[in-house]
This record gives C-alpha cells, sequence and structure tokens, in this order.
C-alpha cells in the first residue's frame, strides 16, 4: 500500500530506509562490567573503561555477541563467522574515548529479511542490510544550568545493535507497521525491550521521493526520531518538503535533518560537505570476532517461535481470521496467555474473551497481561461454565467483571451469587405461566399479530429469573404457548 | 656508591635469604642513591616512603617465611605504568596531576612477587620520542659519558631512558618499561643494561598508558640475563582484562639460560647493514657473531627483504593508532584543562597546551594517514606491508632459531643533537622496529664500549614466544663479553 503524494506536477514515491538502534538487554555493558540499568543516578553505572581513564582496555561480553547472533537469527539473517570492531573517531564530552568502538566493514550480521503486517490487511517482505555491534554514548544534559551542560556516562559502553533496512519502505505506515515488527520480534527474542520512551530503541530515518518506477532521489538522514508517532510525522513533513523543493525547480541537498517535535518539522543539522571524517579503522585493542557453527546452532536450537511463524500457526491450527492471530501474538505473554486460555476449549470463543473482554478492561487500566488479575486458567474455568450452559454469555460477563475485582474462580462466584442457569424446562414454563397470566393485555396484542412483544415476554421471565433461566429453553416455551 | 647497590638482584636474593642485610637496609641504600644522582632527572616521582614502607613488609614476610620471588628488590617503575595512589604522568603536562585508582597488571604482578617501588621513571611524553628529550619534566641524563667530552650530557635513548639511566646509575635493582618500537631496547643499549621486549601479547597492557596498541609491549631492564629473566617471569602472564594478551603458559626462564648456543643456528640478516653505519657498530656486530660461533653455534645468513620498509610502515601505524588513543585526553574528565570560550575552543586550548610538540606531530600524522582518501593509501598499505614484514621473519625463523643484530645505529648522542629533524630521530629505531611490527620478542645486551667508552648494545630476536632462546643466546654473549665497565657516575651535572 504504497502511498503516493500529489504534487503539482505529478505522483511521486516515497522510498524509506530505516536504521534502528536497540540496545541490548545485558547484565552489563558491551566491553566492560558496568550495569546498564535504566534510570540509575547519573554517573552511578560508569567503570574506570567506560570513563576512557588511561591505561584501560575493552574486554568483549560474549553475552551481547550472542544476542546479537540471535537477533540476526531472528531476522531471517546470515551470520558472519567473522566480524571486526572498528574506531569511529570524533570528539565529543559524552564519547570519553573519543572513538565509538563499532562494527563497519565487517558487521556480525549480513543480510536478512522480515514480514511486516499492514493496515489493509497484505503483508510485505521487508530486506536488512546488516546488524552490527557497537557502543551506545553517554548523555549530554543541556537543561540542567544556564550557561553548563551535564554529561552522564551510565549509558556509555552499553551495548547497542544498529540494525539497517533496505530502502524497501513506502510511507509512514509502512514504516511504523516496520518498527511495529522488529520491535515485536526484539521482544520475543529477549534481545531488546524496544522501548522508544526510555530510549532503548531509536530510529534514524532516511528518506527520499521519485517518480514511481525511477532511479532513486537523493535521500536525507532524518534524526530525532522517539516514537512511532513522530516517524510517521517527521516522513510526512520531510516527504511533502522534498517533493515542494523539486517541483520548485530545486534540487535536494544530501544532508542529516533533525525533526522537532514541536514545531513538527525538520531542519538541517549538516550537509553531506560538513560530514564527519569519522576515520574509521579495527581497534588494535581487540581481536576480530570468529564464531563458530556451533555456537550459531546453539543459538538457533534455543530460537523461540516468532511473531510470523505463531501467526501463520495460530491461523491453521485454531483457525483464527489475520485480525485476531495478529492482535494476539502482539506479544508472546499476550499468544501464551491465548493459548492457554484456548486450551481444549472452543479457540474462537477463547481468542473472543481475550482480545474484546480481557484486553479491553486490561487497556483501560493499563494492566499488562503479565499482571491480569484473571489468570489464562481462570478465564477458561468461565469459558468452561459457558460451554457446559451452567451460565449464559451474558451472566457470564457479569462473572468476569466480579473475576476481574476478586481475582476469585468463575465457578465459586456463581456458586456464591446461586448464578447457575435454570435449565429445568418445568421450572421454566412455571414462570412463562406466571408472566402470561400477568399480562393478558399483551398475550393479546401479541396474537393479535405484534410480534415484537416476544421479547417483553422474554425479559420479564428473565427478570422474574434474574437472568438465571437458560435463553434457549425460554423461546422454545414461549413459542409453543404462544403461536 | 654503597656495596648494596653494585648487587644483581640474584645477589641481592641470596643476600636477603641469608640474612646479609634486610629490604629496608637495600632499599635505603638505593634511595640514598636517587638523592645523590637527583641532576640525573630519572625519575619524574620519587616514593621513599612507600618503598621503605613495602620494603619493611618484605622483611616481616621473609621472616614470617612467605617472601615471594623478588621480595625486597627495590624497582624504578616508568611513568607509563598506572600505579594506585601514585601520580601517574606519562611525562606529559596533559596528565601532570593525574593519580589512577588502580594498579597496571605488570605493577600488580612484580609487587606480588615483593617487588618495592622506589618511584615513576621519566621517559618522552606518552613514550613517543628516542632520546627522552620530549618529557614535559625535562631531559634525563645518561649517567655514561665520552672520554673525550665528559662535559656533554648525553641521551638514555627513549622512550624508557628513565629506567634504563636509573638502572646504569645504581638507583634501582631493575626497572619497567615499554617498547613500542624499541623503546626498551634502544635505551638499553645506550645505558649499558639488559633489556628485554618479550612478545607482544606475554604482558598484559592493561593499566598502561596506551601510545600504539598493536604494538606496545611492556618489558624489563635488568643488569644481568639472569636478573632480566627475574623480572619478566615476574610481569608476564595472560590477563583477561587484556584482549590482547596471549592464553600461554610462563617458562621458567630464570632455570633456562645455561644451556649454551651449542648446534643452535643464528641468523645474520644482510640487511641491517645499512648504509652509513658506524664502522664501531659493524665491528661489535662481527664480533658478536664470532663469540657465538666460538660458543658452538652456527651462523646463518638470512634475508629480510622487506626491512627497509620498517619505519615507514612503523611511522604511520603506530601515529595512527596514537591519533586515536590520545582523543580521550580532552580535558573533560580528568587531566588538564584549559578552559575556553566554548567547548570546541576548550578542546584545542587543553590540547594545545597538554601536549608536546613530538606528540601533537605524531596525532596530526595519524590523524592524516587515517582520513578519508588517504586511508588506503597509508594505513591499509603499511598493515599490507606489516603483514610482509612477520612473512620476512617466519621466512628467516625456517633456517635460524634466533637473529643477530645490533640494537641501535650509535651509541648515545648527546642532548640536542638529532633535534633539527625528526627523520633523523626516527632512524634511530631502524634495528628495533620491524621486530616490534612483527610482534617479536627482542633483547639488548651490552656486548662493549665504543671508541669513546660508550656502551653499545646486541640486539637478539627470537621467534614468537621463545623468550627462552633470546635469554639463551644473550646469556652466551653476556659470557663472552664479560662487559663489567661502570658509568663514571659524574655526581655533579656537566656545565
Amino acid at each position: 500500500m504504497a502511498q503516493l503524494i500529489k504534487g503539482e506536477t505529478g505522483d511521486w514515491e516515497i522510498v524509506i530506509g530505516m536504521e534502528v538502534h536497540a540496545q541490548i538487554i545485558a547484565q552489563s555493558k558491551l566491553f566492560s562490567g558496568a550495569s546498564c540499568q535504566f534510570g540509575a543516578a547519573p554517573n552511578s553505572q560508569v567503570s574506570t573503561v567506560d570513563a576512557a581513564m588511561p591505561g584501560m582496555l575493552p574486554v568483549l561480553n560474549g553475552h551481547c555477541v550472542a544476542q546479537a547472533v540471535r537477533t540476526g537469527l531472528g531476522l531471517n539473517a546470515k551470520i558472519n563467522h567473522y566480524s571486526v570492531f572498528e574506531r569511529k573517531n570524533y570528539f565529543y564530552p559524552d564519547l570519553p574515548q573519543g572513538y565509538q568502538i563499532s562494527q563497519f566493514l565487517h558487521p556480525i550480521v549480513g543480510e536478512g529479511k522480515i514480514e511486516i503486517d499492514l493496515p489493509d490487511g497484505t503483508v510485505k517482505e521487508i530486506g536488512i542490510t546488516r546488524l552490527h555491534l557497537e557502543q551506545d554514548a553517554g548523555k549530554s544534559l543541556h537543561d540542567q544550568h544556564p550557561r553548563k551542560s551535564y554529561v552522564d556516562l551510565n549509558r556509555s559502553g552499553c551495548a547497542l545493535m544498529e540494525i539497517v533496512s533496505e530502502p524497501d519502505l513506502r510511507g509512514p505506515e509502512e514504516a511504523a507497521a516496520y518498527l511495529a515488527k522488529l520491535r515485536m520480534i526484539l521482544r520475543y527474542l529477549e534481545t531488546c525491550d524496544g522501548n522508544m520512551e526510555e530510549g532503548s530503541m531509536r530510529a534514524d530515518v532516511n528518506i527520499s521521493v521519485r517518480r514511481p518506477g525511477a532511479p532513486y532521489g537523493t535521500r536525507c538522514e532524518i534524526k530525532n526520531v522517539n516514537s512511532v508517532k513522530a516517524v510517521q510525522a517527521a516522513i510526512e513533513y520531510e516527504s511533502r518538503r522534498q517533493v515542494d523543493l523539486i517541483e520548485d525547480g530545486k534540487t535536494i541537498t544530501q544532508e542529516t535533518r533533525l525533526w522537532d517535535p514541536n514545531k513538527g518539522e525538520t531542519r538541517s543539522m549538516r550537509s553531506k560537505e560538513e560530514a564527519h571524517d569519522y576515520r574509521y579503522f579495527p581497534d588494535p585493542d581487540l581481536l576480530p570476532l570468529e564464531i563458530d557453527d556451533a555456537m550459531i546452532d546453539k543459538i538457533r536450537d534455543s530460537l523461540p517461535e516468532l511473531p510470523d511463524q505463531k501467526k501463520h500457526r495460530f491461523m491453521e491450527t485454531y483457525g483464527l481470521g489475520l485480525y485476531d492471530a495478529g492482535v494476539l501474538i502482539t506479544e508472546r505473554a499476550r499468544a501464551d496467555y491465548f493459548e492457554t486460555t484456548a486450551n481444549d476449549r472452543d479457540p474462537k470463543m477463547a481468542a473472543n474473551w481475550v482480545i474484546n473482554e480481557l484486553l479491553g478492561i486490561l487497556n483501560k487500566n493499563a494492566i499488562a497481561i503479565t499482571d491480569s488479575p484473571i489468570s489464562a486458567a481462570k478465564l477458561g474455568g468461565l469459558i468452561d461454565l459457558i460451554a457446559d450452559n451452567t451460565i449464559s454469555g451474558k451472566i457470564a460477563k457479569d462473572v468476569f467483571a466480579e473475576m476481574y475485582e476478586t481475582g476469585k474462580d468463575a465457578a465459586a462466584i456463581v456458586d456464591e451469587k446461586g448464578l447457575k442457569q435454570v435449565t429445568d424446562t418445568g421450572a421454566i414454563e412455571k414462570i412463562i405461566d406466571e408472566v402470561l397470566a400477568e399480562n393478558p393485555d399483551n398475550v393479546a396484542a401479541y396474537k393479535g399479530g405484534k410480534d415484537k412483544l416476544f421479547g417483553f415476554f422474554v425479559g420479564q421471565v428473565m427478570k422474574k429469573t434474574q437472568g438465571k433461566a437458560n435463553p434457549a429453553a425460554v423461546n422454545d416455551i414461549l413459542k409453543a404457548k404462544l403461536d | 656508591m654503597t656495596e648494596l647497590t653494585k648487587l644483581t638482584i640474584a645477589e641481592a636474593l641470596t643476600g636477603l635469604e641469608k640474612k646479609d642485610f634486610s629490604a629496608v637496609e637495600l632499599t635505603q641504600a638505593h634511595i640514598d642513591m636517587m638523592e645523590k644522582a637527583r641532576h640525573l632527572n630519572a625519575f619524574i616521582t620519587e616514593t621513599p616512603d612507600l618503598a621503605l614502607t613495602q620494603a619493611a613488609a618484605s622483611d616481616q614476610r621473609r621472616a614470617d617465611g612467605q617472601a615471594g620471588a623478588l621480595d625486597g628488590i627495590p624497582l624504578a617503575i616508568k611513568d607509563l605504568f598506572c600505579t594506585k595512589g601514585v601520580r601517574t604522568t606519562a611525562s606529559s603536562h596533559m596528565l601532570e596531576n593525574f593519580t589512577p585508582t588502580y594498579e597496571s597488571t605488570v605493577t600488580e604482578k612484580l609487587f606480588a612477587d615483593g617487588a618495592v617501588m622506589l618511584g615513576k621513571t621519566a621517559l618522552d611524553e606518552f613514550a613517543m620520542g628516542s632520546s627522552n628529550t620530549t618529557s614535559y619534566f625535562g631531559n634525563v641524563i645518561n649517567p655514561w659519558r665520552r672520554d673525550s667530552d665528559p662535559a656533554t650530557d648525553l641521551v638514555p635513548g627513549g622512550s624508557s631512558g628513565g629506567s634504563a639511566a636509573a638502572l646504569a646509575a645504581r638507583l634501582c635493582m631493575g626497572s619497567t618499561g615499554t617498547d613500542t618500537g624499541g623503546s626498551i631496547r634502544q635505551p638499553a643499549s645506550f645505558c649499558g643494561v639488559v633489556g628485554i621486549k618479550p612478545t607482544y601479547g606475554r604482558c598484559s597492557r592493561w593499566g598502561i598508558v596506551s601510545f600504539a596498541s598493536s604494538l606496545d609491549q611492556a618489558g624489563m631492564f635488568a643488569r644481568t640475563i639472569e636478573d632480566s629473566a627475574l623480572l619478566l617471569k615476574s610481569a608476564s602472564g595472560f590477563d583477561p582484562k587484556d584482549s590482547t594478551s596471549a592464553q600461554k603458559d610462563v617458562p621458567d626462564w630464570p632455570t633456562m639460560l645455561e644451556s649454551g648456543v651449542k648446534g643452535r643456528k643464528i641468523g645474520v640478516p644482510k640487511e641491517y647493514n645499512v648504509d652509513g653505519m658506524p664502522a664501531e657498530i659493524s665491528k661489535l656486530w662481527q664480533r658478536g657473531i664470532d663469540w657465538l660461533k666460538e660458543a658452538g653455534a652456527e651462523i646463518v645468513d638470512v634475508s629480510l627483504p622487506h626491512t627497509k620498509y620498517a619505519l615507514p610502515t612503523y611511522y604511520i601505524i603506530a601515529p595512527a593508532e596514537a591519533s586515536s588513543n590520545l582523543a580521550r585526553y580532552d580535558g573533560v574528565r580528568y587531566g588538564l584543562r584549559v578552559e575556553g570560550e566554548d567547548l570546541t575552543d576548550t578542546y584545542e586550548k587543553t590540547r594545545a597546551a597538554g601536549f608536546g610538540e613530538e606528540v601533537k606531530r605524531r596525532i596530526m600524522i595519524g590523524t592524516y594517514v587515517l582520513s578519508a582518501g588517504y586511508y588506503d593509501a597509508y594505513y591499509i598499505k603499511a598493515q599490507k606491508i606489516r603483514r610482509l614484514i612477520l612473512q620476512d621473519f617466519e621466512k628467516a625463523f625456517e633456517q635460524c632459531d634466533a637473529l643477530l643484530t645490533p640494537t641501535a645505529p650509535s651509541s648515545a648522542f648527546a642532548i640536542g643533537e638529532n633535534e633539527d629533524d625528526p627523520i633523523k630521530m626516527y632512524l634511530n629505531d631502524v634495528f628495533t622496529v620491524p621486530a616490534s611490527l612483527a610482534g617479536l620478542p627482542g633483547l639488548s645486551v651490552p656486548a662493549g664500549l665504543s671508541e669513546n667508552g660508550l656502551p653499545l648494545g646486541l640486539q637478539v630476536i627470537g621467534k614468537a614466544w621463545d623468550e627462552q632462546t633470546v635469554l639463551q643466546v644473550g646469556r652466551a654473549i653476556e659470557q663472552a663479553a664479560s662487559f663489567t665497565a661502570m658509568p663514571q657516575l659524574n655526581m655533579q651535572k656537566a656545565a
């Protein structure tokens, strides 16, 4: 669903490639033993290596390497047996070494691909160019003092994966879908928490425009886009800006631009000519990284079922539609919850209860499914009571609300409150007789052709039984008596 | 000079064990010498109080029967090794007031074996130099003087010149050095002491202020081969904190020295016969060849065809790495800061004031060779030549067990000489740089005196991880040369 821009002179296609920085979930930093926990007091998680004290040397964190390989496998990518850490040299106060240790010519992960799910129900394949490991920089704080800038080195040296996509994305929706799917995969793999608000996942967006089918145009790289919404807004703005420029007879200059979320616009940061010369060269403090097949196979064997695999299985095994399957696989915990609930039960009924009732109330209260007051087994218990006609679907919703409040079993609530459905046709018949006797006028009206009054009689019966009468039985008996 | 400062480490260990004297007495004797020889400017920071405390603790350990391999031996530490709680300057204004909170692995190991630290010795700034004239803390003076011209102060060589001079002047019993292109071997030759640079990866680089990471290697100065083996054994070994340190067992070198060289093949590389080499150096080299022949070794002519490219290669790779390694000295977190108008101005003022001329020159060369458009022509090309130089050595070692060469193309020169032209200064390293580029162990052993009465060293280069043969060949030369000359130790500063 490529989104075309209508210009004065015709249609334009937006071409987008993404560079996503994902912070690796790890106990310690990429090259030091300091913690990378978010939210600690400034400069409380800084080793002498992170602060680049004289004579300090980096030692590669094996867990981070495994996490990168794991992510590469999750992106269906080629794992490179040989990769090299290089130094990217530039001066900035939040970069203590004066260089960032990154990978340049030889990244740990090569080409891969992922599927993105678009709002119109279609699926598109997006190419992954590479994934490489690198150190994060510290954080410069410019708003703490009128004249001074402060530096927090807690983040300095934390492990990042830079995941670069091919220029396969064609508009804001696709970009958003790409980020959503990438985040989902990272979370499934438990290699990155995907939290854009805390900065553990950040995106740089490369944007250009062209006539549909024409060669690629000149691109601009947009930085500082810190949410999916910002990515979409930045693409909308920047693509329009480029089209307007070209249609005015001007040319696009390759440059890095900054997204200003307050003004809702991008502005020039530095041109290609002003671009840094990073003087990359292999870090002589580190040996080339060699990974053997045994390690890759071991990691591959430990991979969880990935979102797309799960989605396809849910559709095939449980007979769910694409939409329901897509909602249920969004988080691994949600999918697991569903599968426990659906175990030996009607999967569509389970899906409805999870999606419509459970997720509805959890979202309303901003509670994660892992903290749900109703466990999957208990929700299953409720569904069992509906399935065996102990309660009606309508009563079940009341029971569900009670379960959410108290955490009790559905059966216990039904017992306590005497909500068990009346299926005894004799008892129902007796009540129907009462209702008919009490409303002779309506009976006459019904018989005179006012069919709609049938609902009135059902309502009266339900009222007398506090909703416990089996609706099907009520219908049958009423029909027999009235017709 | 007291009798105690004339001892070798091996003799001192025997004396300590026999209770002929205490570690405190031994240390005090050296502290006294340091005071007398202060004009040599060998030390940037003296730590006599710390030394005496360590010596007293050593005496206690020995009394308790828990003495280590170097217990009570007073050493001088090159001021490039970070020492916990003791100022570590790298001879730079930039780190003039820097005191590490950590101990380098090498010094940690030496202290764990009971060594005593007398102080931190001067070096060329950030180890960049061959004369010790680039130190922010002033020149170091070689304790040796020319017979013909005793009034002229000579350089001790560099970069580990303070360590070599302190040892030659009997201010310590041994000292640490680092060698990137010859910084142990050349000053050892100039000061008439033994200097050994082991195989790259033998000693941990952790806690040593970096100059050029792929070349920097710690090593030792001592007065005898045996002493150098004792020190090196203590300082060597795998360190998980240094990714380039090797997981290799450390042989018991001190017990392996007397095997002789009978039947061993010693290679003589023809390319080291450089144009304009002084006759006395050629003569010394020939004498060394003859000694080894007499001791039963077989002399083999070998070729190291890429030798002539070694210096240019070194002066691309070492500055390239240095330009990046020294980026951390930016005035932000520690060390010198000169406040400027804004961030860039502060960087520029700090680095302009903090670094000396030679360091700036190398940072600029290094930045240039790594720049876009020049990287392939310089850095990549240099790395390819480095590989060829290594292959030269590997081929040569198919024919022989070790190589014998002069250590330096001259004896110690006067302070101020060679200063006009950096290239002339760089030529000092012509014989030592190739082994550094190849990561091979090299040793300089005093082999004789120049016509002017100055010490000259011969260099032994070995296969990777074969310090054993290097030491054995060095021992054979030591025995044949019976180098007993000592510096005149003029205790007055020359005019």
